[in-house]
């Protein structure tokens, strides 16, 4: 008999298929385009000289992002590319007819944080940007995967793209988690042990139960770092935290639509002896506080451990490559990360820039002190997580523990903009890359949860969790 | 599209794994909005120090070694998805990559402008970099049309897999926008029926 069962991903791709070709891609239809103003100026471009529109204004959504100051939204940017670049998106917005969260607008942010925020994300959807941790808007239920420049172009002329269909790897994840481990020390463990391209070519998806007990903020960290194990996107099947995150929602359905859109939703799973064409188990008791030595995400060791020798490892192949990491963060095989002193911290970015990572990272300087050491930004995914950030007294906190919050945009994440960090220096990192030069030209990045961050940015240096909870508590007011 | 048919050519080796999008162009050099001139920031940073002098060291940078063939390791072009990775790599006179192993979206980025990122077995990718590093003059054959890569001097060969549908693409220059700009009516009427559940 012919196995009939399906994944999510089937199920979603299936309904999105505007025709196959006789022995190559299919034509897949896109219902969510998000832009933002560096990937996109050479798309516009290319419509401009084709001399056609954009094919569907209303499914597509622009942000300035990537390029932004931090400081000062209000004045124009100093930076003179940097103003071109955010100028030339405004013109080919208001020239094609496409909708924009400029700086200062309410809605304004990092493209991944807003969508999900909005509501604009939603189960069941086909979803794209010309940006890599698209991904994130799988924790939904959805389709999402990052594109090209030459596939920007593509959406926007036509609504769609010519994609082969993926393979598909199941990721499961079952127990209880332990102390001080956040979902970003859950996604780096993994991409640790299925190494930076154990998943191309595959759509992952992630369940079991540590995955269905995760908040919608955290199941976005999760998603989104699935680009880092070269997978084209993650995703988590809805349920009823999906649900009640997306109640009230500026952009997602109200009243009686939202209950009919619920019922199609709730369709979104993979039945259960669908096949896979890869699936790994793992252990949510194994996973411990996670930081990376390397220069590639899946360079990754519990923070109590010592970086492992070449032959000890099993993720990266090339020896040469591991001593130039190595090198290049100023690490030896076989020594701790303890004791490292750190000078830069990045709280931030579409993989920990939502409330729930300010909420944690205040929830521990609150009442200490940030070391003299440290030059920390600590950057809002959004204007709404900057406001909220506000109202809630986290300004204050952070304020007080001698810390500034700033405004919305990916920031030090890719240093675009002035927020870098300089040559040589060691940044403990939120973000989600930490390769060569990334943060800032010469710059060291260590990748870690917003957890580690803070107790980074109140002891200057990197310490044993238990220690520092202990040894070190809150001195009493 | 430029069309892509047949190269013979030297190559340029670059023995390093896992070489990602931020190392081919720094996000710094992103601010452009056209597709021009990004060749001379190709591998900026692995090619020149802090005052703009390039390292002797950096292959780029060694004149012993030139070719429309760029030759690197595994899990090339992973990261982030700018598509100036294969603009710099074109724009600096490569035709070709070859590597045992792609990331996917730079995959894609390549091929859809008319950069041909050639996977290759591990074994004969390990086997060009012997001969490539044991006489730079090793000159090697690329026919697409016929999906296979030569050693020319001692008639190695391998028969490397790419999608029919993009082989087509390449060979004739004709890209994709060109095609679904002429189904536009079935995309139209594909809406009508809804696509989706929302
Ligand atoms: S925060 Fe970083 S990873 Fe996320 S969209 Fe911005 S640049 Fe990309």
């Amino acid at each position: 008999m012919i196995n009939k069962s399906k994944t999510l991903f089937d199920k979603i791709w299936k309904k999105h298929i505007v025709k196959k070709i006789e022995g190559g891609p299919e034509v897949l239809y896109i219902d969510k385009h998000f832009i933002h103003e560096v990937t996109s100026p050479q798309a516009f471009e290319g419509l401009s000289q084709r001399g056609i529109n954009v094919f569907r204004t209303s499914n597509t959504i622009a942000t300035a992002d990537h390029n932004v100051p931090t400081i000062n939204q209000h004045l124009p940017i100093k930076d003179k590319l940097s103003k071109i670049q955010v100028e030339t998106l405004r013109e080919n917005c208001s020239k094609f007819g496409v909708e924009l969260f400029d700086l200062e607008h309410k809605y304004q942010g990092i493209v991944h944080i807003i969508g999900p925020e909005l509501g604009i994300t939603k189960p069941g959807m086909t979803i794209v940007c010309g940006d890599s941790h698209t991904a994130t808007h799988g924790a939904f239920g959805s389709i999402a995967f990052g594109i090209g420049t030459s596939e920007v172009e593509m959406v926007l002329a036509s609504q769609c793209l010519m994609q082969n269909k993926p393979k598909q790897m199941r990721l499961n994840i079952n127990g209880t988690l332990n102390k001080y481990v956040t979902a970003k020390d859950i996604i780096l463990y993994i991409i640790s042990e299925i190494s930076s391209s154990g998943a191309t070519g595959h759509f992952i998806e992630y369940s079991g139960s540590t995955i269905d007990n995760l908040s919608m903020d955290e199941r976005m960290t999760i998603c989104n770092m699935s680009i880092e194990m070269g997978a084209r996107g993650g995703m988590i099947a809805p349920d009823e935290t999906t649900y009640s995150y997306m109640t009230e929602r500026v952009f997602a359905p109200k009243g009686d639509d939202f209950e009919k859109a619920k019922q199609n939703w709730t369709k979104l799973f993979s039945d259960s002896d669908a096949k896979f064409d890869k699936e790994y188990h793992f252990n949510a008791a194994d996973i411990k506080p996670m930081i990376t030595f390397g220069t590639n995400p899946g360079m990754g060791i519990n923070i109590n451990k010592t970086i492992p020798y070449f032959e000890n490892q099993k993720t990266e192949k090339n020896e040469n490559s591991y001593n130039k990491a190595l090198n290049y963060m100023g690490f030896k095989q076989g020594e701790s990360l303890i004791g490292k002193k750190i000078n830069y911290i990045f709280v931030g970015s579409c993989t920990n820039g939502r409330l729930a990572d300010l909420r944690i990272f205040s929830e521990i300087v609150k009442g200490r002190k940030k070391a003299e050491n440290i030059i920390a930004y600590i950057v809002p995914g959004s204007k709404k997580v900057e406001q909220q950030a506000k109202e809630e007294g986290i300004e204050d906190i952070l304020n007080k523990a001698g810390f500034e919050l700033r405004q919305p945009g990916c920031s030090a994440c890719l240093a675009m903009n002035d927020d870098k960090v300089p040559q040589g220096e060691y940044c403990v990192s939120t973000s989600n890359r930490n390769f060569e030069g990334r943060q800032g030209e010469g710059s060291k990045t260590i990748l870690a949860s917003p957890l580690i961050a803070a107790v980074t940015a109140i002891t200057g240096e990197i310490v044993d969790l238990d220690i520092f909870f202990i040894s070190r508590s809150r001195p009493s007011v | 599209m430029e069309k892509f048919i047949k190269l013979e050519s030297f190559c340029v080796p670059l023995n390093m794994e896992n070489i990602d999008t931020d190392q081919i162009i720094p996000a710094r050099f992103l601010k452009a909005i056209n597709k021009d001139s990004f060749g001379k920031n190709l591998f900026r940073d692995w090619r020149y120090n802090k005052n703009n002098e390039p390292k002797a060291d950096f292959v780029l940078n060694d004149s012993t070694y030139n070719g429309n063939i760029l030759l690197v390791g595994r899990n090339f072009g992973c990261g982030s998805s700018r598509e100036h990775a294969a603009w710099a790599i074109k724009d600096y006179g490569f035709k070709v990559v070859i590597s045992s192993f792609f990331a996917d979206i730079f995959k894609n980025n390549a091929l859809n402008n008319g950069l041909l990122p050639l996977q290759v077995s591990d074994n004969f990718l390990s086997l060009i970099f012997d001969k490539v590093y044991n006489n730079p003059k090793t000159l090697i054959r690329v026919d697409l049309a016929n999906s296979k890569i030569e050693i020319i001097e001692t008639g190695e060969f391998e028969n490397f897999e790419i999608n029919e549908y993009k082989k087509t693409c390449l060979i004739s220059g004709y890209d994709d926008i060109d095609y679904l700009l002429s189904i536009k009516n079935e995309i139209s009427e594909f809406e009508k029926i809804g696509s989706s559940s929302l």
